[in-house]
């Protein structure tokens, strides 16, 4: 498993206390799973997704990972409601833990309210969270 | 210090039967024909099932080394966390292969079923003993089954007051099927956090239960194996909003004689009966998920129920407030059979003692275990405690490196990464029936992996290395799953 200081947590991206990430892009808000997330989850073997046009508050379950350890629900980080989910990931899921943050994306919102995206924290924050925490 | 189990012994290969029959091969005579053949109608013709050709000793040889691939608890420890991999004494297996026994039929009347009958009646008295309650029914083939018995059993108490709730308060040190169980009887599960000691808060409980909430389905002891301290006034906030309090009885070997359920405000609880009473589980046999309650809820007992009417036993389908069938007949009898014997051949006492035991070991474990292994929370334990990989991370050694390894020792890895409330942890519940060499030579080899972890890691994360099959591609077997031969 990876030492705080080998994680990738990019700066372009919002992170929740959960481990999920929400990265703006236009008006649109997309999500996945942090590396922090993917590593101690281990291989991931299954993800479950929500179908398009669902919609969920911040918090809410939108997802189901199950790595060969655990079985985990991702909270959305944002709510909204879900315009487009990575199908790719139900062939592939280890594409989640090879690009947490590129192909192994989750889905993508239209975000209810765009501030919600402020509550969140920013890579630097998360890390010292996580240094807090060892 | 004596050797360690695990050695290189020789292990055969086995092909599968398939591959080792051979056309005309045959493990039988069959009688000379004495009449005339005469040809079978076409509706009864086709190709034949393809069965492999073998001779007996073919067969024989075949099964003998499959079983000795296979690790059991008569084969060394197995200290499967939650599981309460306990030894099955063989005067079960005797009393349960009694020719009246092994002979009944679920068909036969009941003038003809009455030492079988006898023995079930008994049963259900003397697990409502056990656990304090007032009534059981034995239908529930096994615990999931037990838990949606207890469910159906909630909902139609609520029914039968004109009230529908919907939510159910499951905490996180509740068994992984409890939620799903809530789930299948309709129920939305509400997940409540454990406090910093492991254990449930009363505020908690009082902050989420509610009139639209049908109750809580609580493990005790937990799954962390901490005896949940506070049950009784968690009881009482539940009650006090007309709620149910349901007791996953999967931990019952903790407490035999010791906690009477009934007493403590649960309403509901089911037992393992292959668990807590000893019969073969985990691959050895079916599993039995008897589910006892108070009075209250006696009516709504799945039928038939097992009757006694003066010396006579008899089925009654005569209870109309009953959820109904849990089975196409009685359950798994053979199971109840052992558990029988066990209970009668350990009597009250031992009973009581064999939990006392079954704690010290945990404890003795704890003890000697937590300074090579970090201790999720340091408090006394019931039957099993539960540690976690913190303490070998710095090397980069996991959870399921050190539980592989075990496997190079003769020893069963313990439950791993279950429950979730601890990062990477191990749950070792040794059960009473470990004798104390065992239990240290267990430990002296989980203290020589942990010193492994720091000399040579990659010894262990190439574990098993003793084994027939080396670390298999969980991933791969996960992802991309061979369900056919």
């Amino acid at each position: 498993m990876k030492e705080i200081n080998e994680l990738n947590m990019p700066d372009d991206a919002r992170y929740a206390d959960d481990h999920e990430w929400a990265r703006l892009e236009g008006d649109k808000v997309r999500v996945g799973l942090d590396d922090y997330a993917q590593d101690q989850l281990g291989d991931i073997v299954f993800v479950e997704l929500p179908q398009e046009g669902d919609s969920f508050k911040k918090g809410e379950v939108f997802a189901t990972v199950e790595s060969v350890k655990a079985v985990c629900e991702c909270y959305l980080p944002v709510g909204g409601k879900i315009i487009a989910v990575n199908t790719a990931l139900e062939e592939a899921p280890e594409l989640l833990n090879k690009s947490p943050y590129g192909d192994g994306w989750m889905a993508e919102l239209d975000p209810a309210e765009l501030s919600e995206m402020d509550t969140l924290m920013t890579n630097v924050k998360c890390l010292e969270k996580l240094k807090g925490a060892e | 210090m004596k050797e360690f189990l695990g050695t290189n012994g020789l292990i055969l290969n086995e092909p599968l039967l398939w591959e080792k029959g051979k056309k005309g091969r045959s493990g039988f005579s069959l009688p000379r024909r004495d009449v005339e053949s005469s040809p079978l109608g076409q509706g009864l013709t086709c190709e034949g099932p393809d069965l492999p050709d073998l001779s007996e000793i073919d067969v024989v040889r075949h099964y003998t080394r499959l079983s000795q691939w296979n690790f059991g608890v008569d084969t060394g420890m197995y200290p499967l966390g939650s599981c309460t991999m306990k030894y099955s004494p063989k005067t079960n297996e005797k009393q349960a292969n009694l020719p009246g026994f092994a002979g009944a039929h679920p068909l036969l009347p009941a003038a003809l079923s009455q030492g079988v009958l006898r023995m079930m009646f008994e049963l259900q008295q003397y697990l409502a003993e056990i656990t304090g309650m007032d009534a059981t029914t034995l239908q529930p083939a096994a615990g999931a089954h037990g838990e949606l018995a207890g469910m159906l059993l909630m909902y139609a108490f609520h029914k039968s007051r004109g009230e529908r709730r919907s939510k159910i308060i499951v905490p996180d040190t509740a068994h992984g099927t409890n939620p799903a169980s809530a789930a299948l009887c309709g129920y939305s599960p509400v997940p409540v956090k454990s406090n910093d000691q492991g254990i449930l808060s009363v505020e908690t409980i009082a902050e989420v239960m509610d009139e639209n909430t049908a109750g809580i389905m609580v493990t005790n002891p937990n799954t962390l194996g901490l005896y949940e301290e506070n049950i009784h006034k968690i009881a009482e906030i539940v009650h006090a909003k007309g709620g149910i309090v349901y007791c996953d009885g999967a931990n019952m070997n903790a407490v035999m004689g010791v906690t009477r359920m009934g007493e403590i405000g649960v309403d509901i609880i089911h037992l393992n009966l292959h668990k807590t009473f000893s019969t073969p589980h985990g691959g050895g046999g079916p599993g039995s998920g008897p589910v006892c309650v108070k009075k209250e809820l006696e009516p709504f007992l799945p039928v038939p129920c097992v009757m006694e009417e003066n010396g006579i036993y008899g089925l009654s389908e005569d209870f109309p407030e009953s959820v109904g069938r849990m089975q196409a007949f009685h359950g798994n009898v053979g199971v109840m059979i052992k558990a029988y014997s066990y209970i009668r051949s350990m009597g009250p006492k031992n009973l009581k003692k064999a939990s006392q035991l079954a704690v010290l070991n945990a404890n003795y474990i704890k003890e000697r275990l937590k300074g090579t292994l970090h201790l999720a929370y340091d408090r006394p334990c019931m039957h099993e405690c539960v540690f976690s990989d913190e303490n070998q991370t710095a090397h980069k050694i996991a959870t399921i490196d050190m539980a592989k390894r075990l496997m190079d020792y003769g020893f069963h890895p313990p439950t791993v990464y279950f429950p979730l409330v601890v990062h990477g942890s191990i749950m070792i519940e040794p059960t009473e029936t470990e004798s104390k060499e065992d239990i240290d030579q267990f430990i002296e080899a989980f203290k020589a992996i942990a010193n492994e972890a720091g000399r040579d890691p990659d010894l262990l994360r190439d574990a098993p290395q003793r084994c027939k099959v080396r670390r298999l591609d969980e991933t791969t077997a996960a992802r991309k799953p061979c369900l056919a031969g």
